[in-house]
């Protein structure tokens, strides 16, 4: 989801490639509301980027607030909604919240396990006019699916896929990658052409939440990358004009930042199952955060006023060496949650960027999990699951 | 040079997951697809226009339009523009 509102690309008959926010001076429209309708799911992936105390959030939204979400979201210009969770189909009242936002106006999101889905649901959403379903998948095999997502599930995947294909929606599947399942590449792609998918969304899973928690079981090595990409880019070349491949490298690897969420404060709007606002989805865990509720401020005050919305807006925030930079109107300073979960202070240049001086948290980090890698299975930390006995183990109750 | 896809009997029509629609907030026509937005400048949305409201000829369309705007000289801009659609995977031809 990260790559959310950035895809208002400069194009043939388009005003331009940005929200036409003058950076400092106005604020941008949430055009991006991601609606984290529950954290109930019935997958327990290890890289799950809900944060790791979510079994202490206990009370949802109810249906009428999170239509009132809606309607204020797309009255400040949101057009795209993302249904998401946890799996938002353990929410009985989604075809009720797919009709209603649909009506306003809505490009309508269905970001799903396919766990919960059925043939009859996916036919009812269609009528409701829900416009996309995007599928994920944890691996290609059924063994190395099962293990990850902690469930039985690649069957019925493989069924709902097909399922959403067939109601003549576009196919879009996504593979989160890692350690563990970036070798698959071919089988991965192979499955996605086998399924006639449409779009195949290569994510490189992000060190937040869950998987920042297993980072050193999940961070590919260097060697990994550059086979699953030379694969990738082939069959990108072979696929053209029949399957669009998304392949994005993980920012670890990278020399510059990426521009999280298109700037903060910018574009994306997430709301979390309790009605907390947040600039991003991990921002919960930053300190010093207001943590505004829908149920006490409207999404107006909360997106132009509230002092989290306003934190990291523009670049007047900046530190050096952002604050000089001739980058930074491009990267933004990279991200602010990853900033402070390996330097401690948000406000720091992203250390991966190579000109952060805190870059060396990075390299050790890939060395950490180079030497977490060369060990036997049985030596190997196991991955810590995303489920609510693990969360309590690691937050009490 | 590449094959044109479009010719005045050929019927462009938006591609599967694109919806077209005005947005009061943006002032102007843009195109939603999966997770992105396009704003589309006001030639691009009057054609685009022409082409969802119901289905018809690339001539069709360009009669239409040069109704609307005083008889201009807009094949060539017709043309290119829908050329640049299909090529973005906007449109393709029915």
């Amino acid at each position: 989801m990260t790559k959310a509102g950035s895809n208002q690309n400069k194009a043939p008959g388009s005003t331009g490639g940005t929200t036409g926010l003058k950076r400092g001076t106005t604020i941008g429209q949430p055009l991006w509301l991601l609606a984290e309708l529950t954290y109930a799911c019935p997958l327990q992936c290890p890289y799950c980027s809900n944060p790791t105390n979510f079994s202490k959030i206990k009370q949802e939204l109810t249906t009428e607030q999170w239509i009132s979400v809606f309607r204020q979201a797309r009255e400040l210009g949101a057009t795209q909604l993302g249904f998401s969770g946890g799996e938002p189909l353990s929410r009985p009242d989604l075809v009720e919240l797919i009709r209603e936002a649909r009506g306003m106006g809505f490009y309508t999101n269905l970001i799903t396990s396919g766990v919960g889905m059925t043939e009859s649901k996916v036919a009812e959403f269609k009528e409701a006019g829900l416009d996309h379903i995007q599928v994920s998948f944890q691996a290609s095999t059924e063994e190395l699916n099962n293990l990850i997502a902690g469930t039985d599930a690649f069957k019925h995947k493989i069924q709902m896929a097909k399922a959403v294909k067939a109601n003549g929606y576009p196919m879009v599947l996504c593979f989160v990658t890692h350690r563990q399942n970036i070798d698959q590449m071919e089988s991965i792609l192979d499955l996605a052409i086998s399924l006639n998918a449409d779009y195949v969304e290569l994510a490189t899973t992000q060190y937040y939440g869950w998987a920042m928690h297993n980072r050193d079981q999940l961070l590919p090595m260097k060697e990994q990358l550059e086979r699953a990409q030379a694969i990738a880019h082939r069959y990108q070349d072979d696929q053209q004009g029949k399957m669009k491949i998304y392949y994005v490298i993980p920012d670890y690897y990278e020399e510059r930042p990426k521009p999280c969420m298109n700037g903060w404060g910018n574009v994306f709007l997430t709301i979390t199952p309790d009605g907390t606002a947040l600039p991003c989805h991990s921002a919960r865990e930053l300190p010093g955060m207001s943590l505004p509720n829908i149920k006490d401020m409207s999404i107006r005050e909360i997106w132009e006023d509230s002092s989290d919305f306003n934190r990291f807006r523009g670049l007047d925030w900046m530190k050096e060496p952002c604050r000089s930079c001739d980058e930074k109107e491009k990267d933004f300073g990279g991200c602010r949650c990853q900033a402070f979960m390996l330097t401690g202070d948000p406000a720091k240049a992203d250390p991966v960027c190579t000109k952060s001086p805190d870059h060396h948290l990075i390299t050790e980090a890939i060395e950490q999990a180079g030497l977490e890698a060369e060990k036997l299975d049985t030596e190997m930390q196991p991955l810590v699951f995303r489920n609510p006995q693990n969360s309590k183990r690691l937050h009490g109750k | 040079m590449q094959e044109p896809v479009f010719t005045a009997t050929s019927v462009p029509v938006l591609a599967p997951g694109y919806r077209f629609q005005w947005e009061p907030a943006q002032h102007c026509y843009v195109l939603l697809y999966p997770e992105g937005m396009v704003k589309l400048n006001s030639a691009a949305g009057e054609i685009l226009k022409q082409v969802t409201e119901h289905e018809q000829t690339v001539e069709e369309i360009i009669t239409s339009l040069k109704a609307a705007f005083d008889g201009a000289d807009l094949d060539d801009d017709v043309y290119q523009f829908l050329e640049e659609a299909h090529d973005k995977s906007w449109i393709k031809s029915k």
